[in-house]
């Protein structure tokens, strides 16, 4: 019998990731139609919009060639840099989106909707910047992950304080997150004008210092940077945490199934502060990401909805990290590729929204993709391997 | 006789299960056809075609004589069939009458709700078929039995003349299952037809005109209840020889394992549930609780396994005080605990096999180095316990909602008796099991009495108390009304204690 279940099993879990991985693909095969139908109807070209957008997320494949020629005829790389230029661009858009999705997901396996993540970026964006600029003298290798560490802990106490109130008090963290959210905003406001304003007119923070900033890849005008790589690092680290260590069990049991968590002899509510903990962590980490690769100064507005399209993202993701980091691409692609989508097609960027807005509904209600694609449901019911097996 | 209802040659499959393997049953005008089978043995599937929940393979239905397609319950409903479910289907803080006309809301005026003219022809059925419903009562504050009724009263209402009653004594005790037969044979007698669905070998003797027995999808026979007996019947079902009678020799108790006392807890809304109660387990005997349901039983086992604070009190456990400590603690001790709902506190069906067989010991070795889990030793324990448990399943890969009721509680007893124990709590262990898994969970529970362990058993069947306890305790509203001896018990003296009475022999305890 052992003989035979182990390919049988493998085989299994192959169908069961494939099928997992379905409904998203064709929710979001059915947002980009939904969305040519409106581009359609609002009198411009899906097929120029679409093309546009490609272009603007993944480069055009003529210029990448001519960049290949050019550079190894002269040994001249600044047609190919220009030519991956969009590319990039679309893992830079991605990176916080990896963290911050990971961050809602990571909530999500415990039972926690962390809708705060757009605050704890914000937090963590803001100390991550103080270490940044007001630390000075020291070398890299000690200021860099001072910095990281200082946004990963900002947006960590952020995401404590909700999950405290709900161990302690019993406080929703849904209505606790929303609040930190607003206390972050305004916060940001009166640090941006005041205490942590640059010596320039406009309110922002002042530039990070060299020592701060995570290495880029490449020269200008390309900013694709090390934080990507800290991303996946995050994604790898979270699934090893769920499902390699007794504290992810001990998260999952309580997200699943708090009951049964319970009489197994877990302590609920210190898994509640943990998750939040390490939920604000990643979350901060996003906004750490955004400055000290991207931007290396943060002004008002600068969370601009990561935190929200998180909770996107990991519903998109299916709550696990691989799927965090897949459906993060995806935005971080429509994201990137719509600013040129906007300028070479006169396309509005707001149609990706639509296309974004479609697939997260879609994804809510699965059982609209499985009527339009006539996809056989099981249910749950059904679905009793050992019926008839009995005694 | 004219078969009122007729299915011929039902085949249903699901993905990888042929629930229904061209099954045949005949259902005689006023008469009582009971239907029985194990769990899974396919009769919820045969019910839910008849009911047009779902849509046969093949095979046809005959209502009357005339063959029928059903696509939906109000096709059904139209051919005068009417399901009372196993798990009611009412809205609590609806009245019976407001309960009765969901559906078929009758209007006067054009736009005002007519309630008078339902409770009128509720009134009227209930004084037909002796159902002693009040129509204007709110269903939350009845009992069980009587939502049953009201169930019962919904279905006549829509003028049914074919009943189907999935597992309808489950959820009852011993004198609310006389009262619910007496409602059937009044049935009977003004004509109605039953389908009678149970796995229950004693009531299908004592109320079927025609029994039809199911096993793994298909027909395993048909017999007439003066040709069986018990034993025959399990034996059908099962396919093979069943023990009914549990052997068991006589216990040899020590010391005690576990004393409580003058314990009182509330439930989660805060309600005085358990009253001043005090009792001992002693090592290697098994003390019954006894006791319909809603009594303090499950309070009282919350308490012990510290899944509920204490109001007063005391409970020790060896010696030791447990009653201000954590559930891990008290599980750590040594206590084992069959939850009384094992889908809500005993399982994680989301969860593999495998990760449910070490739910409570995941964090020690060898499941765990440090924080990381190691999967082989996970692996090798499921394997192991699989086989030693006989929990059927394809592997130990599939999540633990993919088993049968018996299995799951398999998985349970397999993961609680496989950790050093010295207090087994079993509640409501069999409830809602089939034949071969009671008899199977019952030896475990005897075989952990016999190595020594103490047992508390809580169950709300009479007969499983009787068959297992070596003192029986009966609890009634919050309090224990007296601890007796289990070989000198009768099912009448516990009877009249479970309803608060004290018999006048019982004042010798």
């Amino acid at each position: 019998m052992s003989k035979t279940t182990a390919p049988e099993t493998k085989e299994k879990k192959s169908n069961a990731i494939w099928s997992e991985l379905l409904i998203p693909a064709l929710a979001v095969l059915s947002g980009l139609i939904l969305g040519a139908i409106v581009i359609l109807v609002s009198g411009e070209n899906p097929l120029l919009a679409y093309g546009a957008l490609f272009e603007g997320s993944f480069g055009n494949p003529l210029d990448l060639f001519q960049g290949l020629q050019i550079y190894f005829a002269t040994g001249e790389t600044k047609e190919l840099l220009r030519s991956i230029y969009p590319f990039t661009e679309s893992l830079v858009t991605a990176t916080p989106y990896i963290f911050a999705g990971l961050s809602v997901a990571l909530g999500f396996r415990c039972g926690l909707f962390n809708i705060g993540a757009e605050g704890q970026f914000f937090i963590g964006a803001l100390c991550s910047a103080f270490v940044g600029y007001s630390i000075k003298g020291l070398p890299m290798i000690v200021h860099l992950p001072l910095a990281i560490l200082g946004g990963a802990l900002g947006g960590a106490v952020w995401g404590m304080i909700p999950g405290y109130l709900k161990a302690r008090f019993g406080a929703h963290e849904v209505v606790n997150t929303i609040m930190m959210n607003w206390i972050a905003f305004r916060l940001s406001d009166w640090l941006l004008n005041g205490p942590m304003k640059s010596s320039g007119f406009r309110p922002v923070t002042p530039n990070v210092m060299e020592t701060a900033e995570l290495p880029r890849f490449f020269p200008d005008p390309l900013r694709f940077n090390f934080g990507f790589v800290l991303a996946l690092l995050a994604a790898w680290f979270v699934y090893w945490f769920l499902f390699k260590t007794t504290l992810g069990f001990e998260i999952r049991s309580v997200g699943s199934n708090p009951d049964a968590a319970k009489y197994a002899g877990m302590n609920i509510v210190r898994n509640f502060v943990l998750v939040m903990v390490l939920a604000g962590g990643l979350a901060g980490l996003a906004g750490t990401a955004q400055v000290l690769g991207v931007d290396h100064w943060v002004g008002q507005g600068f969370s601009a909805g990561y935190g929200f399209d998180a909770i996107a993202i990991s519903l998109l993701g299916k709550n696990h990290p691989v799927g965090v980091v897949l459906s993060a691409l995806l935005f971080g692609i429509l994201r990137s590729g719509a600013t040129d989508m906007q300028s070479m097609a006169r396309i509005p960027i707001d149609i990706i929204s639509i296309v974004q807005g479609m697939v997260i509904v879609f994804i809510a209600a699965p059982d609209i993709i499985r009527w339009l694609y006539r996809i056989r449901t099981i249910k749950k019911e059904e679905t009793v391997l050992t019926r008839g097996w009995g005694s | 006789m004219t078969n009122v209802l007729e299915l011929q040659g039902i085949t249903k499959r699901f993905p990888g299960v042929l629930a229904n393997d061209r099954i045949s049953i005949a259902l005689r005008e006023g008469k009582i056809l009971a239907l029985l089978g194990e769990n899974g043995a396919g009769k919820s599937t045969l019910m839910n075609i008849l009911y047009g929940l779902y849509k046969p393979d093949e095979g046809k239905i005959f209502v009357r004589g005339k063959e029928v397609e059903i696509e939906g319950p109000n096709d059904a409903i139209a051919q005068g069939i009417g399901m009372v479910h196993q798990h009611f289907m009412l809205v609590p803080v609806m009245t019976v009458t407001e309960n009765v006309m969901l559906g078929v809301e009758p209007v006067k005026n054009g736009v005002f709700l007519d309630r008078e003219k339902v409770a009128k022809r509720i009134k009227e059925i209930s004084d037909q078929y002796g159902l002693e419903v009040d129509p204007h009562a709110y269903v939350k504050d009845l009992p069980v039995g009587i939502q049953q009724r009201v169930e019962i009263i919904k279905v006549l209402y829509r003028s049914a003349d074919i009943l189907i009653l999935d597992e309808p004594t489950a959820v009852l005790t011993p004198q609310e299952v006389e009262g619910l037969f007496k409602i059937i044979d009044t049935l009977i007698k003004s004509g109605k037809s039953i389908i009678f669905i149970t796995h229950k070998l004693k009531e299908v003797l004592a109320v079927a005109d025609d029994i039809t027995v199911l096993r793994l999808g298909t027909v395993v026979g048909s017999i007439k209840p003066q040709d069986a007996t018990s034993e025959i019947l399990a034996t059908m079902m099962v396919g093979r020889d069943v023990n009914l009678v549990v052997d068991k020799t006589p216990a040899k108790p020590a010391g005690a394992v576990l004393e409580v006392n003058n314990l009182y807890v509330r439930d989660e809304r805060q309600h005085l549930t358990v009253q001043g109660v005090s009792f001992d387990v002693r090592k290697g005997e098994v003390l019954g609780v006894a006791g319909v349901q809603g009594n303090g039983q499950t309070e009282l086992v919350y308490a012990l396994t510290g899944l509920l604070p204490l109001e007063s009190g005391t409970i020790r456990l060896l010696d030791e005080a447990i009653h201000h400590t954590t559930p891990r603690n008290i599980l750590e001790r040594g206590v084992a605990h069959i939850p009384e709902d094992r889908q809500r506190h005993g399982l994680i069906l989301s969860f593999p096999i495998h990760d449910n067989l070490m739910l409570c010991t995941y964090y020690k070795q060898p499941f765990a180095k440090g924080i990381s889990l190691q999967p082989q030793p996970i692996f090798s324990n499921a394997e192991e316990l699989v086989k030693q448990y006989d929990v059927r399943t394809p592997n130990i890969y599939v999540n633990a909602g993919t088993l049968s009721g018996g299995n799951q509680q398999k998985v349970i007893v397999a993961r609680e008796f496989s950790r050093p124990i010295e207090l087994l709590i079993a509640s409501q262990p069999t409830r809602g099991l089939d034949v071969g898994s009671i008899e199977y969970i019952h030896k475990q529970i005897i075989k952990k009495r016999d190595e020594g362990t103490g047992v508390l058993l809580v169950s709300s069947e009479l007969d499983e108390i009787l068959a297992l306890s070596d003192r029986i305790a009966v609890m009634y509203k919050g309090q224990i009304m007296a601890i007796v001896d289990a070989k000198t018990a009768s099912k009448e003296q516990l009877g009249l204690l479970m309803a608060g009475m004290h018999p006048a022999e019982s004042s010798k305890n």
